[in-house]
């Protein structure tokens, strides 16, 4: 095909706006990060003025530097706060594994007609408020909310314990609003089993609990993979639920990069702050991408 | 299979006629993708009012001669005319071509009306006109009931006939059908083939159809070019194709038929005589023309043109002796797969005019296998 | 059809109730008379006439729903384009960046999208306000919508579009009359995700909005950061209220095309 006027707009546009709205954006930070910061608006140095023709590209370039990253590597906070979001992330995965597994494999083996309201009712939590469901476990935790005022009551404890503010509560925030994202890749796996499958290996000597083990859990693999990614990538960079949910010693580097920015106005570390909580995604994603074209391959 | 061919009369053979103009004319065309050559130095003539039938195994480049028809391919190289015109750079909006969709591509949010309505309405037909072709239409194919269905409330053959009025509707000079039957199932194909040589005449329309099927070629098709490899191996009628193929590769690939190698001994009186092992008589035979004395040749013969007997025949040549390996038994015919003494297995076929009781020939017997001189043919390649 | 089996049975009340209980108990102290979200002292909707009153929150919904029409409809229009791109331009230069440029903002950090996107706007000197929260949406929203919309084109039959060129249409006729209808449920769920997507959205938009505009997940964000307030409840009452009001006449509105189907 040629490149024609209509093909080249229909490409161009689109690209062009990600270019200027996605990569840019992002060279700019990669950029921040080398500079230092001073009081000023913007508040960093050195600016590119092009005025200067190439001597001033040269010179910029030889003023930007890795001091932020050795900054960050120096000070023990930014480095505990990266380990211990991937911690919390881990610890969270995990529990939504085990509380997702078995509501997809429910799900799977309900009958046809409710298999869908089912499903509906997993993905209708998507559509509303990420926000709004977060705080609805502000009221149920905290020290006058109604878990305590159920235990009171039932005379289990005797004065209010605290869960609100702590990780706790940032791993119960977790597991609820990335529940979803665990049930429905593996439910997709599940729903596509052929049951014959398990009825082949049960004729073929199988306990129905071994064939589960042997036959069940090998084919969700993929399933298993791509909900785990979905729930750890992201809760890595996680902002909002750690700020409603955990306490000041709940440590997630969204926080951090957050206050660096809101609060103490000090772009480049904050800018040095996204790039290396970029790199360290960059693993877990490029697993994930794997594994979602192996299952394409499968598909095929 | 005689009685579906078209009822043209007898003389419609334009390729023979060399005054006849041609409305489609491939000359020299070729098409690659980087190394692939999807087709190669095409030079193929399409005279107005033929069914022609482009067949061949999947790959081998029809399917790639048809969309260059259609305006989806631009040619490599060489020159493709419609009717007198170059249709380079002609987009396929601009063609006076319409092409029937091998997933027949009916438009499933519209009706079948609108469906047909479709490309009158991008015409310049006033639109007074278009609901009384949409009605012609309609009726032409036996779906005036089923106007204001969508395609997915329609049967596949209701489908197809849609697909076909819709392709029709604007009369195009050319209409190009890609495996028009080859989602039906098999009683259905049959019958639509009819319909399809039906409407043909009926439209006097020019169709030009893919197909992978040969049987279904041969009973639509005015003309077939059998294709492989992006060449044109053959082009010819259906007879020719079938009783006169140019190479083993045709022989081979419409119907049944078996093969003997041997050398050429000796041409005369247009007979060629083929030694091809020391203890059976040499082959007889009429020949392709590039047979020539002194090299490697095969002989082709059909299944049905070979006698089976448990005498030897009289005649000095073309008759083999072997012995029954099989015997197929299909109702109407029985097929005879006789071994020879060097392993080679030739087919025999004869209709079963007695009961089965009546018939002579069994498994192990020792049988001569026997045809006349004009049953076969002796090619080159 | 099999039978549920007790544990299945549990599984999905227990898991269901996790889902869905928290919300209930939110709905339910919207309407509670008392200050206190936590003690039931009475039905009331007072808290809902509040609401009404405050003029921070309905200043913010303005916002919000301004931003959210505009941006949703912006990424649709981008997102399909790049959907087709992604589908039926086969190869040209820049595909692989063109890619992963689509399905990078699906994984990518909130804050470092956020982030980038402020300091673009700062280095070119654009004032911040609703215009920057509706750029910045529509970036990262036209991915999702890229990505529902080439799933459903990816299942189009490509003859279609030839069928109609075939028969006379020109490349945008066939699009318009052809292409589009059949992808509408996709471009539709596309710029309702879009929609959703925005008007949830509380970090991309705090670091875009600058002080001008305030969205509505930030005006919340800033109260419940101070507490649980009867007030949120309420608001948030009528938020679930209107997705589950969209989401079933959707979901209703698709059945009913389906029996239609079936009927004839």
């Amino acid at each position: 095909m040629q490149m024609n006027w209509p093909r080249k707009l229909l490409i161009g546009i689109p690209f062009l706006w990600l270019l200027a709205l996605f990569l840019v954006p992002f060279l700019i930070i990669l950029k921040i990060s080398l500079s230092d910061p001073v009081l000023a608006i913007p508040p960093y140095s050195p600016r590119l003025d092009l005025s200067n023709g190439f001597e001033g590209i040269i010179t910029f370039f030889s003023e930007l530097d890795f001091e932020n990253y050795i900054f960050l590597s120096e000070d023990s906070l930014y480095w505990k706060a990266y380990i211990s979001s991937i911690k919390i992330s881990a610890i969270a995965t995990f529990f939504t594994l085990m509380i997702g597994f078995p509501l997809a494999y429910a799900m799977s083996n309900a009958s046809e007609n409710w298999r869908t309201p089912l499903l509906m009712l997993i993905i209708l939590p998507f559509w509303t408020s990420f926000l709004i469901r977060i705080y609805s476990w502000m009221g149920i935790l905290s020290n006058t909310g109604l878990i305590n005022q159920l235990l009171l009551w039932m005379g289990v404890i005797s004065e209010p314990i605290i869960i609100l503010n702590t990780n706790t509560a940032v791993y119960i925030g977790i597991v609820y609003t990335y529940l979803p994202f665990m049930v429905l890749p593996i439910y997709a796996t599940l729903d596509r089993l052929d049951g014959s499958l398990l009825e082949a290996a049960q004729d073929l000597g199988c306990t129905r609990f071994s064939a589960f083990w042997l036959v069940t859990l090998r084919l969700a693999k993929p399933g298993i993979a791509a909900g785990c990614f979905l729930v750890f990538i992201p809760v890595i960079g996680e902002f909002v639920i750690p700020s409603l949910l955990g306490g000041s010693r709940t440590l997630m580097i969204g926080k951090v990069l957050w206050d660096e920015f809101f609060a103490n106005r000090d772009w480049p570390i904050a800018s040095a702050v996204a790039v290396f909580l970029l790199l360290i995604l960059l693993i877990p994603i490029v697993l994930f991408q794997r594994n979602e074209e192996k299952q394409r391959e499968h598909e095929r | 299979m005689n009685h579906t061919k078209p009822l043209t009369p007898h003389h419609f053979a334009p390729w023979q006629d060399g005054t006849s103009k041609p409305l489609i004319s491939f000359s020299n065309v070729s098409k690659t993708y980087g190394d692939f050559s999807a087709i190669d130095n095409v030079d193929l003539k399409i005279y107005p009012k033929e069914f022609f039938a482009l067949l061949g195994p999947s790959g081998c480049g029809k399917t790639t001669l048809m969309r260059m028809l259609a305006g989806f391919e631009e040619a490599s190289t060489g020159t493709i005319e419609i009717d007198g015109h170059n249709m380079k750079g002609v987009p396929a909006n601009k063609r006076p071509v319409n092409m029937m969709f091998q997933s027949y591509a009916l438009f499933p949010h519209l009706s079948v009306a609108d469906n047909l309505a479709f490309g009158l309405k991008r015409s310049k037909m006033p639109k007074s006109e278009i609901d009384g072709r949409v009605e012609e239409m309609l009726r032409l194919v036996q779906l005036t009931k089923f106007a204001k269905r969508k395609p997915h409330q329609l049967s596949g053959g209701q489908k197809q006939r849609v697909a076909l009025a819709r392709a029709l509707a604007k009369s195009p000079k050319l209409l190009l059908l890609d495996e028009p039957l080859g989602a039906l199932d098999k009683k259905l194909r049959q019958e639509t083939q009819f319909e399809l040589v039906d409407i043909q005449e009926k439209t006097e329309t020019t169709f030009v159809i893919v197909t992978h099927d040969q049987e279904e070629a041969m009973t639509m098709a005015t003309r077939i070019a059998v294709m492989d490899h992006g060449k044109l191996m053959q082009v010819g009628t259906p007879d020719e194709i079938y009783e006169a193929p140019n190479s083993t590769y045709i022989a081979d690939f419409i119907g049944d038929i078996s093969i003997i190698s041997g050398h050429v001994q000796d041409i005369e009186n247009e007979r060629a005589t083929i030694i091809w092992d020391e203890s059976q008589t040499p082959i007889r035979g009429s020949f392709e023309r590039n047979v020539t004395k002194g090299t490697q040749a095969h002989f082709a013969i059909r299944p049905e043109k070979i006698q089976i007997s448990k005498t030897e025949p009289s005649q000095g040549y073309n008759k083999i002796f072997g012995q029954v390996e099989d015997i197929a038994y299909t109702g109407n015919m029985s097929t005879y797969f006789v071994r020879l003494p060097n392993q080679k297995l030739i087919t025999s076929q004869m209709v079963n005019d007695r009961r089965i009781s009546q018939r002579s020939i069994t498994w192990e017997d020792h049988v001569w296998l026997s045809w006349h001189d004009e049953a076969g043919i002796i090619l080159a390649k | 059809m099999r039978k549920l089996s007790w544990f299945n049975t549990v599984t999905l009340s227990l898991g269901f109730a996790f889902l869905y209980l928290p919300i209930l108990i939110l709905i339910i102290f919207s309407f509670n008379e008392s200050k206190l979200v936590t003690v039931w002292s009475g039905f009331s909707v007072k808290w809902y006439g509040e609401l009404f009153k405050n003029e921070a929150f309905l200043e913010a919904a303005w916002v919000t729903l301004r931003v959210g029409i505009i941006s949703s409809t912006l990424a649709t229009v981008l997102g399909t384009m790049a959907a087709f791109v992604l589908v039926r331009a086969g190869k040209f230069l820049g595909r692989t960046l063109f890619s992963g440029m689509i399905y990078a903002p699906l994984v990518m950090p909130e804050v470092i999208t956020g982030l980038s996107l402020l300091l673009l706007f700062i280095s070119i000197g654009v004032d911040r306000g609703l215009m920057t929260i509706i750029l910045a949406h529509a970036t990262f929203s036209m991915c999702y919508v890229c990505v529902v919309v080439s799933s459903r084109m990816s299942q189009f039959d490509e003859s279609l579009d030839e069928a109609a060129l075939d028969l006379g249409c020109t490349r945008l006729d066939a699009f318009f009359s052809v292409t589009l209808p059949i992808i509408a449920p996709a471009v539709i769920s596309g710029w309702l995700l879009s929609f959703t997507l925005s008007l949830d959205d509380l970090v991309i938009a705090s670091f875009t909005a600058g002080p001008s505009a305030t969205t509505l997940p930030m005006q919340i964000f800033s109260s419940v950061k101070l507490g649980v307030s009867p007030e949120i409840n309420a608001l948030s009452t009528i938020l679930i209220g209107l997705v589950t009001l969209g989401v079933i006449s959707a979901s209703l509105s698709t059945k009913r095309v389906k029996t239609r189907k079936n009927l004839h």
